[in-house]
């Protein structure tokens, strides 16, 4: 598991570049959604045996993070983070799939290693998209687009709590493991009935919180409505924005744009 | 106006695990008070604070805030009255931007929404926060969460306003900022705290609680005053009124 | 346990998202309802919660190795099932987005297979009828350790169909199930033993919390056959739509597509708008050619393919090598657009 300390920071990086201020960041919320969505249908619509076709899609993700000025490395790392995950899963795949495919020179190439290949780069693609909406978009947008269309007012309210809790509740989850950590004299882990009364008490300082919480809420007049200003509109630009994309990746889903541009070099060429 | 008196009588409060936090508390404060309550850890300060809006039901006793008693019925009214700030920011800042947990309030008020956004924008300048309006709370230092944890209670505009220790973890310039801010608060103040010279500072009458009980009511001053009272309540004078440990020399 | 986007196809990933959508939406008004505007904090701050535990290991007792609290049971037996299911919920959105566990695809799987089952099945049918009010630390143990047991039994199943079904992963249905149950057997116990430890402190320390969650659910009024019809007829009608697409060709997304932009029985001039959308129609036609025409099952239909694939072998790795060279070459384009970009962003500023 991941350190806690590096995982508040991780996610303090992420929202700061939400705060950014580009034409993509400054788009209505509701059309970088709805363009991810179209973008990790078509991406995952496609066989499993497709492999190249998926490259052109790369456009998309570099496109947004050039134009939203995020960070490459950055994205990249985050990306790379979850790659040996999808190693680990699409690996299983050449050992039940050996149907051989093609040779390429010496290596005979199974339907497997294709698939496998295949799932790797959906991976990179949808975990992609998914860090990039969030980086040009926030997250707090992301749930007022939600909002928006059509998900409910409780569970839009949930995220934003929960959203807003976790940096205070990671801190303290970090400030009681730390504590720990120093008397434990270097023994790893913790057995169960010390790591029930170390959760159990965070467990009861978090309630606690949530009745000082609800305490300030009723102090400021709550009485269960949230209300909450429109911050922008779905305009010309955002209907462009999100009928150009998907008009793009529905044609890449339907052409192999790189089978496509390999023959023509390869004509050319020869 | 009698409207803005706060009368304690006889208050009580047991806590379900059988703590006795307040027995017998007793005290009245007119309009325009400032008022602080002080005594250490544990002596029920917190507790006595949150009797005030209702958040606590007394035991026993009762507590009337200007000409209501406070009761279920009246409890709306009195917290619109009644601006407090808890002792953790974070309790406090639960909206997602500091412009929407300062509007929370006024919203609630039913106000429309330009005059939300004019009252935002207003307090938000009063305590020098104006420049964060954006920001999620969880991206502020504890000074900078603690103004805007005041600007949600101004944006109310409340006759009274109980903050439990609002100069906890400030650096000594955003304390003095604080101090002013609330020196021009024309309403009544009432504080807790365990930073006595800002008592001595802003408060002409002072409150000592000692194991739930009131052990002196007077002026501040007069309170600092009395070095057996002191420690017996665990307390000490303010530094200011302390000799000087350079020189030796009393104030 | 999360399922990824990369090994879901559109129409089991689409299905799965109508029927969490669906169980929000309903949990939703039933929170709502409740009237207890209390929850609104409670729910969040004990999502944020379980980040925070999450991040915290134990010792797993007899083998050394470590593990992490799950949390979904717990959070049930503190919140009640329609609380608690938007609040795994919620966890979920995050970590999708935040930290690619799962992905957006994969979040309607994610959320119905570790939220509604521990929520409206194993808590209500397991939990509470083992644990009832006053339960001893024994009792309490053993009714947390078979509800979450069941819980990611039947989560670890739906994970298993719901890969099969989208037939990207190779990985034959027995094989598959072999791997997942054992695994989750050894997890659900560990997860109900954490559980009950939790449980059974924060019963000693602070009592009332416990209390108050038991009291606020009642077991005669929950109506349980509301979510499973209002369930049920979210999958009917996703899955029917999803399912009727893809019946009428494997590729169910080029079908909608040729529906949507109308190529279907409409004849008429073939010049304009019409003659494109034909030569689209002509194009998904022919689109299954230049691929592998196998979407799923490979196994079944082995021996014709394997001799269909010799045959084609020089063909196919003409394409594949045109292909390879081609993805290359996209890849650098889609690199020197963003350098392009990103140098002119710059530089304007
Ligand atoms: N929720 C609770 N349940 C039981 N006892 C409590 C609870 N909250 C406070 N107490 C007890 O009530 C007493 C008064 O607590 P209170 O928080 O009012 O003290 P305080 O004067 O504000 O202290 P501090 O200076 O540390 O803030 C203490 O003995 C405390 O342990
Ligand atoms: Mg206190």
């Amino acid at each position: 598991m991941r350190s806690i300390d590096g995982a508040v920071l991780d996610l303090k990086r992420l929202d700061l570049l939400a705060t950014g201020d580009s034409a993509i960041h400054r788009l209505d919320a509701r059309a970088k959604v709805l363009t991810t969505l179209v973008f990790i249908v078509t991406v995952v619509s496609f066989n499993r045996y497709e492999f190249t076709a998926l490259f052109p899609f790369f456009i998309y993700p570099v496109v947004i993070a050039s134009l939203g000025n995020l960070p490459a490395g950055y994205i990249v790392r985050k990306i790379s983070m979850v790659v040996p995950f999808a190693f680990v899963v699409g690996m299983l795949n050449p050992l039940f799939d050996r149907e051989l495919f093609f040779h390429l020179g010496p290596f005979a190439v199974t339907g497997g290693w294709i698939s496998c290949a295949s799932i790797i780069i959906r991976t990179v693609l949808t975990v992609g998209a998914a860090f990039i909406l969030v980086a040009v978009t926030g997250f707090l947008s992301v749930c007022q687009a939600l909002e928006r269309l059509g998900t409910p007012r409780t569970f839009t309210v949930q995220l934003l709590f929960l959203y807003r809790y976790i940096f205070v509740l990671t801190e303290e989850g970090a400030r009681a493991s730390r504590a720990r950590e120093l008397r434990s004299c270097g023994r790893k882990g913790l057995g169960l009935a010390s790591f029930g009364s170390l959760i159990g008490h965070l467990l009861i300082r978090t309630w606690l919180r949530a009745e000082r919480i609800h305490m300030a809420m009723l102090a400021r007049g709550f009485t269960g409505e949230f209300h909450s200003r429109q911050v922008s509109g779905f305009g010309w630009g955002e209907l462009f924005y999100l009928v150009g994309w998907s008009t793009l990746f529905v044609t890449l889903r339907m052409e192999n744009a790189a089978q496509w541009l390999g023959r023509l070099v390869m004509g050319l060429l020869s | 106006m009698s409207h803005h008196i706060v009368e304690v009588k006889h208050l009580q409060h047991i806590y379900a695990d059988g703590t006795v936090a307040l027995q017998d508390v007793n005290f009245t404060i007119h309009h325009g008070e400032s008022v602080a309550i002080i005594g250490a850890n544990g002596a029920g300060k917190s507790t006595l604070l949150l009797h005030l809006n209702g958040y606590l039901t007394p035991t026993a006793g009762e507590i009337r805030i200007g000409d209501f008693p406070l009761t279920k019925k009246t409890l709306p009214e009195i917290r619109r009255t009644v601006g407090m700030v808890f002792q953790d920011a974070d309790d406090q800042l639960f909206m997602p931007t500091v412009f929407d947990d300062v509007a929370f309030g006024p919203f609630n008020l039913g106000l429309p929404v330009d005059e939300v956004k004019q009252r935002v924008k207003d307090v938000l300048e009063q305590v020098g926060a104006a420049h964060l309006q954006e920001k999620p709370p969880y991206h502020l230092s504890g000074g900078e969460k603690k103004r805007v944890a005041i600007a949600t209670v101004l944006s109310m505009s409340p006759d009274i306003l109980v903050m439990d220790e609002p100069t906890s973890g400030l650096d000594p310039y955003a304390r003095r900022q604080l101090l002013g801010l609330l020196r021009d608060f024309r309403h009544t103040r009432i504080f807790t705290s365990h930073d006595l010279d800002m008592v001595l500072e802003l408060c002409e009458r002072t409150i000592v609680l000692h194991r739930g009980t009131v052990k002196a009511d007077g002026p501040t001053l007069e309170i600092f005053g009395d070095e057996a009272l002191l420690a017996e309540c665990r307390l000490e004078k303010p530094l200011s009124m302390q000799g000087c440990p350079v020189c030796g020399r009393g104030k | 346990m999360h399922m990824a986007d990369a090994l879901l196809s559109p129409a089991v990933g689409g299905t799965m998202w109508g029927v969490a959508a669906g169980t929000i939406a309903y949990s939703s008004m039933k929170v709502k309802k409740e009237l207890d505007d209390r929850k609104v904090p409670l729910m969040g701050v004990l999502g944020a919660f379980i980040f925070a535990a999450q991040m915290i290991n134990f010792t797993i007792p007899a083998t050394g190795s470590s593990g992490h609290l799950g949390g979904g049971l717990l959070l049930t037996i503190l919140l009640g099932p329609y609380a608690a299911f938007l609040t795994i919920a919620s966890v979920l959105v995050v970590q999708s987005l935040f930290f690619a566990d799962g992905g957006i695809l994969a979040l309607g799987c994610n959320i119905f297979n570790l939220g509604f089952f521990p929520a409206f099945i194993a808590y209500p049918f397991i939990y509470r009828r083992i644990a009832g009010n006053e339960p001893s630390k024994a009792r309490l143990t053993a009714a947390a350790i078979i509800a979450a047991v069941v819980g990611l039994q039947l989560g670890a199943f739906s994970v298993v169909l719901e890969t099969v079904a989208s037939g990207i992963s190779s990985l034959p249905f027995s094989t598959f199930v072999v791997l997942m149950q054992p695994i989750h057997l050894a997890i659900g116990v560990v997860e109900g033993l954490v559980t009950a430890a939790v449980v059974s402190f924060v019963s000693v320390a602070r009592p009332e919390i416990i209390r108050g969650a038991t009291e606020s659910v009642s077991l005669g009024s929950l109506p349980l056959r509301n979510v499973f019809l209002s369930f049920l007829a979210a999958t009917l009608l996703t899955g029917g739509i999803v399912s009727w697409f893809a019946s009428e060709n494997p590729d169910g997304l080029e079908w909608a597509i040729a529906k949507v932009t109308g190529s279907g029985e409409v004849t008429g001039a073939e010049d304009g708008v019409h003659g494109m959308l034909a030569a689209l129609q002509e194009k998904i036609a022919f689109l299954p050619d230049y691929s592998f025409k196998e979407n799923a099952a490979p196994a079944e239909e082995g021996v014709a393919y394997a001799g269909e694939a010799k045959g084609d072998e020089a063909a196919r790795l003409g394409t594949s090598v045109a292909g390879g060279v081609g993805a290359l070459i996209c890849l650098t384009l889609a690199f020197f657009i963003g350098f392009v970009l990103k140098r002119r962003l710059v530089s304007e500023k």
